[in-house]
């Protein structure tokens, strides 16, 4: 059998790296989009562009090689065959491609706008612009059957979350429907990039999830040194780990603790709480930032680590290494809070295959992937660590995952501070006349963060972010599915979705 | 369960000393607040967070006021779950296109009086998504704001400040 990417043949673009980009026609688009419903291949990316020709672009990684590919389509007549009437997992990404750039999916059995809820004034933002017709009433996926009672939820939630809306369908107590609907928060972010400096970008980039500030900062960066052919010291490479990893352990104390506080279990999100907060302190003082927001750049890093910085990060480490296994004990000691979060909440492993969830969602779930080893990239060839997989798929396996990957950071750190090379911290960006793209795709703590960049001299001309969110969120629908209302908000804190990284 | 409650009893507390409210923030406020509402409250204000937009970086930070070393609790501010509840909205983020009427109505579900305090530099102009064609700008571009406080985003000590001097003013 043909592998993904020997189907994907076209006219290859010059510049595009590190993988290569192709132009197709319609036919070989469509078998690719039949490729990934047959489940050899999963789905990176979808996106637009509203260059000299109107295109689309689908990033596509093989399931058995992993050999990755982005195929574009110049769409005549504004539209393009639908990659989501044969593969759902496209489906939100091309309805926000229609919104965004008015370029039409012919054949999606979905046709209603997505981010775009009506109060921009112009439509088609990043397409041909154009004043907004009146905002028709969304309307929501029917339900029938007897006895159902319908809870809308947010966009302002009850807790300090973001904002994002949420249709329960309910029989009694259990769920029979959750539909979301998002784009509360979308900034435009994609336009404000768009003929921006890459100095100004980045820092766009570093506002698109909070969060995941590092990782961002990580993808755009290693998105501009592709395309503009830049190697970083090996040290700058060993800092953004450091970050990474720093920012994973904060999110990953802070969703133990905070999944736990769902369930009414207030210890642990006490002291999960103490345990996050000790690692930002430890980013404030080893890069001057607790969320290390603006440190990774183009090039390599702002600041460097200096030796004090070292010796901080060995005692909290230490810390962490008495402190976190008694939680772990606790957690697995206390049956009453494991009612709640076992069985609960299950993404079924084939599911989690189709949608190409990554992060601990994908994990838990039995999908083995993670882009700190497939695709890879440096520092991590040269560190030692696992990737734990299980297959419950359930809120405790969630937690669960979290925990081992916790353990697996505490790895890292250490390792990295040991063999933290010595050397220069960034390399000067020569910004010249040249053309260039790239691509990357970087593990944050939730998943892989894909990040497509087309520069011309200093300047972005073209910036797409993708959010694992995008493949996460569908399945907190089908998470739900058959479980009680009160369980939502501990469903909803084992996922951790972005709304922001989403909405963009 | 036993041995981490019983050390929490033997090792003391973990929350830090209170910094001192913000001399320009108190010259902000003290022109809004009027001593009936003063004596009405009492020492305690129920906040509201809304996100009008927000990358999340300043939700983190507003999470962080509740743990051990901040403990936001002690001084009579707590977190509450609906507008109706609220003395103050402590609102993040450029206004979004999309959250602004959500705004506007969370605003006028809180009873008077109220404070608006606007977290962050996004929510002071819009910030970096300034001139975006899905941003509104600040919060003041959609409800009057009392006080701001800056930062990408401001670090829980920060945010503390600002709201004891809310607390001072609109309290004491």
């Amino acid at each position: 059998m043909p592998s993904l990417a020997s189907i994907a043949q076209g006219r290859l673009v010059n510049d595009h790296r590190p993988w290569p980009r192709v132009l197709v026609t319609p036919e070989i688009w469509g078998a690719v989009a039949k490729e990934l419903a047959a489940g050899r291949g999963a789905l990176l990316g979808l996106w637009g562009d509203a260059g000299a020709s109107c295109a689309v672009h689908m990033a596509v990684m093989a399931e058995d090689t992993k050999d990755i590919v982005v195929i574009s389509l110049e769409c005549s007549e504004e539209q393009f065959p639908s990659v989501g009437a044969l593969h759902p997992p496209a489906l939100r990404l091309e309805r926000a491609l229609h919104s965004l750039y008015g370029l039409r999916p012919i054949g999606a059995p979905d046709s209603r706008p997505w981010l775009d809820l009506g109060f921009w004034g112009v439509q088609y933002p990043l397409g041909a612009r154009s004043a907004a017709p009146p905002a028709q009433p969304y309307e929501f996926l029917p339900v029938e059957g007897e006895n159902l009672h319908q809870i809308p939820v947010g966009p302002v939630h009850a807790g300090i979350i973001e904002p994002g809306h949420f249709r329960f369908t309910a029989s009694g107590e259990t769920v029979v429907r959750l539909e979301e609907r998002l784009g509360y928060v979308h900034k435009g972010i994609e336009s404000l990039m768009a003929g921006t400096t890459i100095e100004s970008a980045a820092k766009l980039a570093a506002r698109t999830s909070g969060d995941s500030t590092v990782a961002y900062g990580i993808a755009f960066a290693r998105a501009v040194e592709a395309a503009m052919k830049v190697e970083v010291p090996r040290r700058a490479h060993y800092l953004r780990a450091l970050m990474a990893e720093l920012e994973r352990l904060a999110n990953h104390f802070g969703d133990i603790g905070a999944i736990c506080n769902d369930a009414s279990f207030a210890i642990m999100h006490a002291h999960c709480g103490i345990l996050r907060e000790r690692v930002l302190r430890a980013a404030q003082f080893c890069f001057g930032h607790r969320l290390m927001m603006d440190q990774v750049v183009p090039g390599g890093v702002v600041a460097d680590l200096h030796a004090k910085g070292v010796a901080f990060l060995k005692d909290a480490l230490q810390q962490f290494r008495q402190t976190f296994p008694r939680l772990v004990e606790l957690y697995d000691n206390t049956a009453s809070l494991q009612d709640r979060t076992a069985s609960t909440g299950i993404v079924d492993t084939a599911l989690a295959r189709r949608f190409g969830a990554s992060g601990f969602v994908g994990r838990a779930s039995g999908r083995d992937f993670d882009a700190r080893k497939n695709p890879g990239y440096p520092p991590y060839q040269e560190l030692n660590f696992d990737v734990p997989v299980l297959t419950d798929g359930d809120v405790n396996a969630r937690v669960w995952l979290r925990i081992r990957e916790v353990e697996q950071s505490f790895a890292l750190i250490e390792q990295i501070i040991e063999r933290l090379p010595q050397g220069p911290v960034a390399v000067a960006l020569d910004m010249g006349e040249r053309v260039g793209e790239g691509l990357t795709l970087v593990e944050g703590f939730r998943g892989d963060v894909l990040a497509s960049v087309k520069l011309e001299s200093d300047r972005v001309v073209q910036c797409h972010l993708r959010d694992p969110s995008w493949f996460q969120w569908p399945l907190l629908e089908a998470a739900i599915d058959g479980n009680i209302v009160a369980d939502f908000p501990l469903c909803n804190k084992s996922f951790n979705c972005s709304y922001s990284g989403h909405d963009l | 369960m036993r041995r981490t409650l019983f050390e929490s009893l033997v090792h003391g507390p973990l929350t830090e000393s209170p910094p001192a409210p913000n001399d320009t923030a108190i010259a902000e406020l003290a022109a809004r607040v009027d001593r009936a509402a003063r004596r009405r409250l009492g020492r305690s204000l129920a906040i509201r967070e809304v996100d009008a937009g927000s990358c999340n970086g300043c939700e983190l930070e507003i999470h962080a006021l509740n743990n051990a070393f901040y403990d936001l609790e002690r001084f009579g501010l707590r977190f509450v779950a609906s507008p109706r509840h609220a003395d103050v909205l402590l609102v993040t983020g450029p206004v979004t296109k999309n959250m602004r009427e959500a705004l506007e109505r969370t605003y006028r579900a809180t009873p008077d009086p109220k404070w608006v305090v606007a977290v962050g530099d996004c929510a002071l102009d819009g910030g970096v998504f300034f001139g975006s064609y899905a941003v509104v700008g600040g919060v003041s571009d959609v409800i009057p704001v009392d006080l701001h406080i800056r930062g990408c985003p401001p670090s829980p000590n920060e945010l503390l400040k600002g709201l004891i001097t809310v607390l001072e003013q609109v309290s004491g």
